[in-house]
Formats: C-alpha cells, sequence, structure tokens
C-alpha cells in the first residue's frame, strides 16, 4: 500500500494512495497515465467512466493538457532529482492559468526540503521514495511562517501583503 | 539603508532553524551527501580545498558598523582572523567548521545578515554602484530597488531550483559601476521622454567559460511591472534553461540560442499570460522601502582645498582614493583592500572593528563593499579627510592605488578554491614586487587588472582591461593573458587573448612590455585599454612576445 502526504486546507495528513499507475493496474477506478498514453487514448479514457490522471515529465510542455485540466482529476508532475526545478512553473501555470483544481502530486525523486517550496506552487500531494520517512516529512510546513512572494497554497504561510497581489 | 521588520526577522531566523535541521540530519546521516550539498549551497557553504567556505550575502554591498563588528567576531572566533570581499560586494569566510555554521548564521541574523542563496543555482544577491546615493551623475537611486528585488527574489518558491545561477545587477546612473552588461538581468533606472521613471531591461550578460554581454529585452518597464517582467524572464528561463549541460545551462544560452528577438517573444508571451496575477509593486509598498534610502543629514558645508600645504602621500591618497560627492563639501572615500600585505580583498578581524569605528565617527555608521574588493565611505565631510588618512594608514587601508593597475581584483585561486587550476595570489604578489612605483602606476593611469584560477571567471578575467587566467597545461600552472576588456557602460566588452600562455614568473616581464608598448603609442591621455581599443592588439602582440634584446 503506498503512502502520500496529502495538504487538505490548514490539514497535512499521511494518507493511503487511492490510485494506480495504468503500469501497475490498467483496470483500476482511479488509474494515472502518462502524456503519450493520454494523447493516444484520450477519447477512450474519457468514456471510460474512470477518474483520470495524467503524469508530466519534466520536459513536457503543460499546454499538451491544458485544455483538459477540467477532465482530469489528477496531474503528477515528475521531478528526477533535488537540483530538478522544472516542476515548480509546471505546477504554477497549472493553477494559476489552467485553473486545474484537482489533486497535484509531485512524483519521482523527491524529498522533504523541496515539499515546502512545492507546496508554495500549488503541490497537494507528495509521494515521496519508499525509504522516505514521511513523519519527519510533515514538518516541512512549518519551515517558514512568513514568505515575500503571493503563492498559491492557503495553509502554512502568512503571506507578506507588503506586495500587492 | 534598510531596517528589518518583524516579516523580515521571522524569515531570516526561521532561514537559521531549516539550516541548523539540515546541518543536523546530514550530520546523523539522515541526509545524503548530494541532497546535503544543494541545500547547504542555497546557504552559502561550499566545500572547498581545505574547509567549508561560508559565504555571507551583503544586499547591494550596503553594511552597518554594527555588522562589521560581526564580521570581526565571525573572523575571530570562526576562522582564522580573516575575511574576504568578492567581486559581487559579498564577504566570504574560508575556514569555519560545518557543525558551527548555523551558529554563524545565528549570529549574522542578530544584526539583519544571512547566507541566503549566496551560492546554488537560484537568484543570487542583487548588486548595484557603490556610490549609490552620493554619486554626482545619479539620475535614481538604485538601493529601494535593490531591497524590493532582493525580497522578491529570497526564498521565491518557483525559482529555487534554476538551471544555474542567476544574478541581478541595478544601476541608476550615467555611468555604470554595477557592470550591469554582464549579469544575467540588468537594470538601468532612466526617464522615459515623458519624464517617467522606467527600467531598461537586459538580459543573457554573463562571464563564465562563455564570456557574452547582455542585450535590451526591454526600453521602458515601470516600476509597477518590474517584478512581473522578472517572473516572466524567470519562467521561460526556469522551463527552457538547459539541465543537461552545466556549462550551457545560463539564461545566455537560451538567449543566444533563441536569439534575442525571439526570446523577447518568448517572454512577451509568458507576461502576457500572468500580467492579471503577478505580483506588482504598490506606490504604498515603494514608498516605504524608499523611506529608508532618504540621504542622510549632511551639514551644510563648502567644498574646501583640504591638500593645500600637506604631505605628498597624503595628496596622492586625496587624488587616487577619494572621489566628488553630490553634496557641498563631503567627499567619498576608498578604504584600499588591495595592500602589498595580503591577498586582494582580504581583511582581519581587527581591521574590521576599527573600520566600523571609524565609520560610525566619520561617515554616518554606513559602509560599501565594491564590484573591485574595496570599501567605501560614502559620505566623509573634507575637513576629515586628512585625520581619517592617518587612521586609515594606520591599519594599512590606505594604499594610494585605486583605479591603478594594483588595485586589481582576483579570486582565491589555487590556494584556497577546489576549482581552480592555477594559483593567483603568487600572481599577485610579483606584480605587487614589480609594479611598487606609485609615480610609474599614475603614469600608466586607470588599469582594470583582472584575475581568475579558471575557467569560471570569478575574477572576471574577461572584462578587464588585461585579463589573467589561470590555466592547467600536464599538471602545470600556466596563465593566458587578455587585454582590451571591460565590465561597465557602453564600453563593456570581453578582451582578446594575445597568444600562448606564460610561466608565472613571466607575468611581471609580460605586462610590463605591454605597458612599453602602450607609452609609446598612446595619444593625449587615452587609458590602457582605449589605446588597445584603437591600435587593436597586433602592437601589444608584438611586444609581449618580443625577444628581450629585440625589445630593449
Amino acid at each position: 500500500m503506498r503512502k502520500l502526504i496529502k495538504l487538505l486546507n490548514q490539514d497535512r495528513s499521511i494518507v493511503v494512495d487511492a490510485w494506480r499507475y495504468a503500469e501497475e493496474d490498467a483496470n483500476a477506478s482511479s488509474i494515472i497515465v502518462t502524456l503519450t498514453q493520454w494523447q493516444a487514448e484520450r477519447e477512450t479514457l474519457l468514456a471510460s467512466g474512470k477518474k483520470l490522471g495524467v503524469k508530466l515529465g519534466p520536459a513536457d510542455k503543460v499546454d499538451a493538457i491544458a485544455d483538459d485540466a477540467s477532465k482530469l482529476s489528477l496531474i503528477a508532475l515528475e521531478f528526477g532529482g533535488i537540483g530538478e526545478g522544472r516542476g515548480y512553473s509546471q505546477a504554477h501555470i497549472l493553477r494559476r492559468r489552467c485553473n486545474f483544481t484537482g489533486e497535484l502530486r509531485a512524483i519521482g525523486k523527491i524529498q522533504r526540503d523541496q515539499l515546502f517550496y512545492m507546496a508554495r506552487c500549488g503541490f497537494d500531494a507528495f509521494e515521496l521514495p519508499e525509504a522516505a520517512d514521511l513523519n519527519v516529512a510533515l514538518t516541512a510546513f512549518d519551515d517558514y511562517h512568513v514568505a515575500y512572494q503571493p503563492g498559491i497554497d492557503k495553509g502554512g504561510v502568512q503571506l507578506n501583503h507588503r506586495i500587492a497581489n | 539603508m534598510y531596517q528589518y521588520d518583524q516579516i523580515d526577522k521571522q524569515l531570516v531566523n526561521e532561514r537559521v532553524a531549516q539550516f541548523r535541521d539540515q546541518t543536523q540530519r546530514f550530520l546523523n546521516g539522515q541526509l545524503s551527501e548530494d541532497d546535503f550539498r544543494a541545500l547547504r549551497l542555497r546557504n552559502g557553504l561550499y566545500i572547498q580545498l581545505h574547509a567549508p567556505m561560508l559565504r555571507v550575502s551583503i544586499p547591494y554591498g550596503l553594511l552597518s558598523s554594527a555588522q562589521l563588528r560581526v564580521f570581526a567576531r565571525i573572523a575571530r572566533e570562526y576562522d582564522k582572523g580573516f575575511g574576504h570581499f568578492t567581486t559581487r560586494q559579498n564577504i566570504q569566510y574560508n575556514w569555519p567548521e560545518l557543525a558551527k555554521v548555523p551558529d554563524i548564521l545565528e549570529l549574522l541574523a542578530t544584526v539583519e545578515m544571512h547566507a541566503i542563496q549566496t551560492s546554488g543555482n537560484c537568484i543570487r544577491n542583487v548588486t548595484s554602484d557603490h556610490l549609490a546615493g552620493v554619486a554626482k551623475d545619479e539620475l535614481e537611486d538604485p538601493r529601494p530597488w535593490c531591497e524590493l528585488v532582493r525580497q522578491w527574489a529570497t526564498v521565491h518558491p518557483e525559482f529555487a531550483f534554476l538551471p544555474r545561477k542567476f544574478k541581478i545587477a541595478i544601476t541608476g546612473a550615467v555611468a555604470d559601476r554595477a557592470a550591469v552588461r554582464v549579469h544575467d538581468i540588468g537594470l538601468i533606472l532612466k526617464r522615459n521622454a515623458a519624464g517617467v521613471l522606467v527600467f531598461e531591461v537586459l538580459v543573457g550578460g554573463g562571464l563564465g567559460r562563455a564570456p557574452m554581454i547582455g542585450q535590451t529585452i526591454y526600453d521602458f518597464v515601470t516600476p509597477p511591472d518590474l517584478l512581473g517582467c522578472l517572473e516572466a524572464i524567470l519562467r521561460v528561463y526556469n522551463l527552457e534553461g538547459r539541465r543537461d549541460n552545466i556549462h550551457k545551462a545560463r539564461i545566455k544560452f537560451v538567449v543566444k540560442s533563441n536569439g534575442i528577438d525571439k526570446f523577447r517573444e518568448m517572454v512577451d508571451s509568458e507576461w502576457a499570460a500572468s500580467k492579471h496575477y503577478a505580483p506588482s509593486l504598490s506606490d504604498a509598498e515603494i514608498a516605504r522601502v524608499k523611506a529608508f534610502f532618504t540621504p542622510p543629514v549632511y551639514q551644510s558645508l563648502s567644498d574646501v582645498d583640504v591638500i593645500a600645504g600637506k604631505s605628498n602621500d597624503f595628496r596622492r591618497w586625496y587624488q587616487q582614493n577619494t572621489r566628488p560627492h553630490k553634496v557641498p563639501g563631503y567627499r567619498a572615500v576608498f578604504l584600499s583592500l588591495k595592500s602589498v600585505k595580503r591577498p586582494p580583498g582580504d581583511i582581519t578581524d581587527s581591521q574590521l572593528d576599527v573600520v566600523a569605528d571609524l565609520a560610525d565617527q566619520y561617515t554616518f555608521g554606513e559602509v560599501r563593499a565594491t564590484h573591485d574588493q574595496n570599501l567605501i565611505f560614502a559620505d566623509v565631510r573634507q575637513q576629515d579627510l586628512f585625520a581619517l588618512w592617518q587612521k586609515l594608514s594606520a591599519i594599512d587601508l590606505a594604499t594610494a592605488n585605486i583605479g591603478t593597475l594594483t588595485d586589481m581584483i582576483a579570486c582565491p585561486g589555487l590556494d584556497l578554491c577546489s576549482l581552480a587550476n592555477a594559483r593567483t595570489y603568487t600572481v599577485v604578489d610579483l606584480i605587487n614586487e614589480r609594479f611598487n612605483d606609485l609615480d610609474y602606476l599614475y603614469d600608466l593611469g586607470e588599469i582594470q587588472l583582472k584575475m581568475s584560477g579558471c575557467m569560471n571567471a570569478c575574477g572576471h578575467h574577461h572584462v578587464g582591461h588585461i585579463g589573467i587566467l589561470g590555466v592547467d597545461k600536464h599538471g602545470e600552472e600556466w596563465y593566458q593573458v587578455t587585454i582590451g576588456g571591460a565590465p561597465n557602460g557602453k564600453e563593456a566588452d570581453l578582451g582578446e587573448v594575445i597568444g600562448r600562455s606564460f610561466k608565472q614568473e613571466e607575468i611581471p616581464d609580460v605586462l610590463e612590455k605591454l605597458f612599453r608598448v602602450y607609452l609609446e603609442l598612446r595619444e593625449g591621455d587615452e587609458r590602457f585599454v582605449d589605446t588597445v581599443r584603437r591600435t587593436g592588439i597586433a602592437p601589444f602582440k608584438a611586444g609581449a612576445y618580443a625577444q628581450a634584446d629585440q625589445a630593449a
């Protein structure tokens, strides 16, 4: 059973993942497919009645799913390591421009010290590598209680309203 | 200068706590070497040849005397008794213990200082004109804008993990003393035809392995739009910058590979899409920050003749190390960190303490760090100059060489840095030994000599009037010489390599030969770099490689 960290308003919790990747279980009722699969089987997937999620790699363009954002319940953005930073801008665009309101999940080689930044860019779910201590990771959202930039997260950070949003 | 409020204080304190926790997890083995590396770099902590190196941020080079005293204390208690001012207006310590770095950061936080984003692939310290607020040619004080950009960039969640480091410089004067054309983004404050304050925005400059001069992306960006413009540029860079090759990862490569016009279109489209929600500077916020930079209370004085009847040594210092001030009766004073007794930019703990005391006594308690690794007292009464000179002389900070050959900048090189190919400080010593006659230096006039121990160009050798670059040839230290570069304003350009590289001990002779050519060819009072640009490098090349007997 895969566990995740999820943010919901001010709450942070460790939950059991209700989603399956297509390569794990193609028949699952909540399924995450790759962008390639989405583009190839879009109509079939939309007609299947399943809850749908798409996984993007760091080099994938968010534009590829911008028009489908309202049809997706989950978008997973993959990180290749701590230095990989494209996902933060991909998240920003999905939340601020595509008005994506579903679950925005960070996956791949992610670790505790990135989570605060990710949450501020609009991620609300974090699938850490299996070995990670999720209880330690949960504390990441308390690293800062102030910020100079308007952010997308609603919890944890008191916005600095000196800069008008 | 800017004073922290509760928000600023809390942010820096939380950063200290965060880093203490990260360091602890690393020391306990809960954080891998690689993961900790990416995190510590964002706090200015490198692991060097002999020990960690901690770089402390000095926002746009501005310091209070209280901050200098803390620098002195850190040098004394956590280092070997000195600190090193860098070419980006910061200070670095070369011998701290890793486990004690959180304590150093805590100490810095007590005087509103930190090491946030002084290294790593993120937005670095915003740099500016070291004569901001006092220069006669200033149109607009850049410091409030530096502070606004600093705050926006600090712990920016979207741009904390960029493809590569990102440097922003801002100037508000006619003469560009901030080298805005060799920064990832350069901002020039000016007034448009209607008299409205705007920013010219340059992008894609930078030194390093493939030096490039920045190009204008926007001619007129109004202050409320500034942060939205910066976000659009950064977002395009964050998504499009190369992450597969560290040597092609700076924004300059995105600009170059697309061309400035295509790059502008990319930013235009990103900016248009984000305009309705991008951060915008309100008049109230601009006014709040500007209020911290109102001029000090100057006395009503007249300019006076301070050199009449004084010694030759004082006259030389006055002429070389002080600059005009926009307020009558005042001068700006350089404290030369280019003594023959120490590497460029180095300062001891006791010197730092004395400088803090002198700042309180003579210049409203404020000091600036310059790109050329010197310090400045910006507001000294002319009537105090003689007394100040005596006190600076007593602590060896009055070498009358500002702007001359021996006011050279140099990275620490192979003596301290793990990236370097060659030593720089020994070359500095050789040059100081050979060129110790001040009258000869003054005759040579303004010469910016810049030296780097490797291609990463921390010593900015590409934009030196004379650049010296350490190269490794089969395990030996050799030095390549360039001439004709310049860092500032419209004359900003990259120097040309004169030919095969030299051994360390050849460098003073090579310089002497170059100067012989210059003195022969110069017209009127043109500077070395002007002569090189007028004649091209050919005569200099011929002179530098001529055999000793032919050159004599």
